[in-house]
């Protein structure tokens, strides 16, 4: 068979181009991605630098301002024989636990939930005004009613954690699921797909995209909610090593468990965009 | 045989004044033998064209008249009635493989039977060493291929085309002309087709409905023949230079800008 007598070329093929100059092509305005990156490398030197000084010249007592070798020397004091009974490693790995186990459970609740606003007007009913007050509710302020419902273990941390994620996991999907082409809809209906195939096959991947997007937002607040859960009867976990540190005034340690906890969110939101790649290639390009 | 047949289809949408569509019949045949009927919708924005295709798809409920396929009403859509829209509302997230034969794993057809029905179907619109490539990686035209290769896989009585060339390039579309009156004869479908464009219309049908609006109603029917000449061998490019082909196009023109005023 004959392709060539229909040689229409890809609209855009991947790479295509890449590392390739062509003559016409304009200059990229490479220029001002390097600035910006360099003004912030140069903020974090400099407030380096005046941390450094501030703490080499005692112009704040160490009790307040830890110097910044204070705080790698604790890290890896931290790392290797622990801190309030547990390394450093362990307590990473108890908050981090938390923190999944809670986003599953966010993702089991929150994306039929979700599914249930974009399709039908009586879920949207149902649980839209719930999300609507569950949002701007603090986690330090639901905390201690969980406490007195499901007392002081585990559960009750995952499940201030997962209260924090619902949301925006909840409306993310749903306005993934309201934004579905309504073309692709009627086309998998004209294929033959029943109502339960059209949310399989077509809703749930085309709301993919907007779901993946929630879950970041939901792993942001899930890692920002973790202090408090962590506040009640924990032993283990990034935050509770933070606040027994602040009992006995051990500065370097607090600090040294805010860089980790900034650093471990930082990574998170790497990953997740990895994973964004990989499993949404389409988003964007249709 | 088998029919398409719209019987006095009336169309209005909530919150319209006025009805969309009134009283308009058309009737689409399928001969057991295979050959069908290729009609197409022309008329001028506004004439309820879309509105009617997208009753026989069973995506609108029409509000007076009768719908049916065979004296069966039609109650919604339906895989014997396959659609392919003007953006080819093609699933991302699947291979071009996948995407045709999305139809056949909805009825759980075993992976290796339906790759390979895919494939054939992709053969048979010209995209046989397509079949791998994601849907963001085609040209438009081979988007809409995939459509209807998509659209056959479902192996419908019927196939309902929604401008389905609309958003090509001129050359493509030209293309795409003679790869739809290829389908048409291999497939062994009826057609029903909208379409703006007056030399497709006449191109592709075996007849033409001019719709005119205010609200939509039939103004004239033609029977065409230019499509069986290219189906008996006659080379596009004569068939549109032929004397006949600008005549009927200057009728057909008349036609649908008739009443219109100047």
């Amino acid at each position: 068979m004959s392709v060539s007598a229909y040689s229409e070329r890809p609209a855009a093929k991947a790479g295509e181009n890449n590392g390739f100059s062509v003559p016409w092509s304009r200059p990229r305005p490479k220029r001002a991605v390097v600035s910006a990156r360099l003004v912030s490398a140069i903020t974090i030197l400099v407030l380096l630098a005046a941390w450094t000084a501030a703490a080499s010249l005692q112009l704040v007592s160490p009790v307040f301002l830890p110097s910044p070798a204070a705080v790698w020397a604790k890290f890896v004091v931290v790392a290797r024989d622990g801190f309030v009974d547990a390394t450093l490693l362990q307590h990473t790995l108890a908050s981090l636990w938390r923190v999944f186990a809670a986003l599953i459970a966010a993702i089991l609740v929150g994306v039929p939930v979700g599914l249930a606003i974009g399709i039908s007007r009586i879920g949207r009913g149902v649980f839209d005004p719930l999300l609507e007050f569950l949002r701007p509710i603090p986690p330090l302020a639901y905390l201690p009613l969980i406490i007195i419902w499901f007392g002081i273990g585990e559960p009750s941390k995952i499940l201030v954690i997962a209260i924090a994620m619902l949301a925006p996991v909840a409306l993310s999907t749903a306005a993934g699921v309201r934004g579905v082409s309504r073309e692709r809809v009627d086309a998998a209906r004209s294929l033959g797909a029943t109502r339960a195939q059209v949310i399989r096959h077509v809703i749930l991947p085309s709301a993919l995209p907007s779901i993946l997007t929630g879950l970041r937002i939901a792993l942001g607040a899930g890692w920002s909610t973790l202090v408090a859960a962590e506040l009640v009867a924990a032993t283990r976990g990034l935050g509770f090593m933070i606040q027994s540190a602040a009992q006995f005034l051990v500065t370097d340690v607090v600090v040294m468990g805010i860089l980790v906890i900034a650093i471990i969110a930082f990574a998170l939101e790497f990953v997740i965009r990895r994973v964004e790649r990989v499993l949404v290639p389409w988003a964007g390009r249709e | 045989m088998t029919h398409l047949t719209l019987d006095k289809v009336s169309v209005h949408y909530d919150g319209q004044p006025a009805p969309a569509v009134e009283r308009v019949s058309l009737d689409i045949g399928k001969s057991d033998s295979g050959r069908g009927d290729f009609v197409v919708l022309v008329g001028r924005s506004g004439c309820g064209k879309t509105s009617l295709l997208n009753v026989a798809a069973g995506l609108v409920e029409p509000a007076g008249g009768l719908a049916t396929v065979d004296g069966r009403p039609i109650t919604g859509p339906g895989s014997d009635r396959a659609v392919v829209f003007q953006n080819d509302a093609l699933f991302p997230w699947l291979t071009a493989r996948e995407n045709v034969a999305f139809a056949l794993r909805l009825r759980g057809v075993p992976a290796d039977k339906r790759a390979r029905r895919a494939d054939e179907l992709l053969s048979l619109v010209k995209l046989g060493d397509a079949g791998d490539k994601r849907i963001w990686e085609l040209s438009g035209g081979m988007r809409q291929r995939v459509g209807l290769a998509r659209a056959l896989a479902a192996e419908p009585e019927f196939l309902l085309l929604d401008e389905p060339l609309g958003a090509l390039d001129a050359l493509t579309r030209e293309r795409m002309q003679t790869t739809l009156l290829d389908l048409w004869a291999a497939a062994q479908v009826g057609v029903l087709m909208v379409t703006h464009g007056i030399e497709e219309a006449l191109v592709l049908a075996t007849r033409i409905v001019v719709l005119a609006p205010g609200p939509g109603h039939v103004v004239r029917t033609f029977e065409t023949h230019f499509g069986r000449r290219y189906a008996a061998g006659e080379p596009i490019r004569a068939i549109k230079a032929d004397p006949a082909f600008a005549a009927a196009r200057a009728e057909l023109t008349d036609a649908i800008f008739e009443g219109e005023a100047a």
